[in-house]
């Protein structure tokens, strides 16, 4: 039995009930990308500076392309929980705010594509 | 669709003073926005790199310009400060460290440690 008006639930005010599975995959990629990321930051910086083959050949080993793949795909998710906190705290306008998270949500997603693609297809021999 | 109010708020910015906590959190958010804008760099330098070499040092040129450099810098000390504060948050969820003088302690640390493994990262990569 519940105390809110029917009003209010129509309105979809109160809790949303809703936020434990967002918290818990922040968490999740967060762990995943400690190593992750000291692990490419320190390769990048090893590699800085080399011409265009050397990289691809950085990038062509089967260990690095995989462990890149999940680096991005860890970052991208982990980047997209985060900003929809961020809009979801800072834009008070209904709509406005719907059509910035949906414009983040489609951005990372493609730009995970595209970066997970340029390494697959690196490290998969298209030259 | 509810629209935001015309109620008054109480003041907050106005009348806190800044605390190490508070600015440490809110360094925590901007840092993590600031790296979502970088990693479209790097989305953008991986798909460079798969394209070939021309399209792989005009990104590198931009990179190395001095405009570049500094961006690079900027987000290098953003991703080691949201790392170590990353970090600090993990061990918050597992319920450790929340009193008042560890929350300090682990701050100053979250500090020293970013700009230490920001200096040794470009370090490495100057070599």
């Amino acid at each position: 039995m519940s105390i809110r008006s029917p009003l209010a639930r129509a309105r979809g005010l109160g809790s949303a009930k809703d936020g434990v599975g967002h918290w818990w995959a922040q968490r999740v990629t967060a762990v995943a990308l400690v190593p992750l990321t000291l692990w490419f930051v320190t390769s990048l910086a090893a590699h800085v500076g080399q011409d265009h083959t050397a990289v691809m050949a950085w990038l062509s080993s089967p260990v690095v392309a995989v462990a890149l793949v999940l680096y991005l795909a860890a970052l991208f998710y982990h980047s997209q929980l985060g900003l929809q906190v961020v809009v979801e705290d800072y834009v008070h306008s209904e709509s406005l705010k719907l059509v910035t998270l949906l414009v983040l949500q489609f951005a990372n997603i493609a730009l995970a594509a595209a970066a997970i693609f340029a390494v697959l297809s690196i490290a998969l021999g298209a030259q | 669709m509810s629209q935001a109010s015309n109620r008054p708020l109480s003041p907050h910015l106005q009348v806190y003073r800044p605390q190490l906590t508070s600015i440490l959190s809110i360094t925590h958010r901007a840092s993590g926005v600031f790296l979502s804008l970088g990693s479209v760099a790097l989305a953008c330098w991986l798909i460079a790199a798969a394209m070939g070499a021309g399209e792989y040092a005009a990104v590198n040129g931009l990179a190395a310009a001095w405009y570049g450099q500094v961006l690079l810098a900027a987000w290098s000390y953003a991703l080691f400060y949201h790392l170590c504060n990353g970090i600090r948050h993990l061990a918050w969820d597992t319920g450790w460290g929340l009193d008042l003088r560890t929350t300090y302690v682990t701050g100053y640390a979250v500090v020293v440690v970013s700009v230490l493994l920001t200096a040794a990262a470009w370090l490495i990569a100057l070599a």
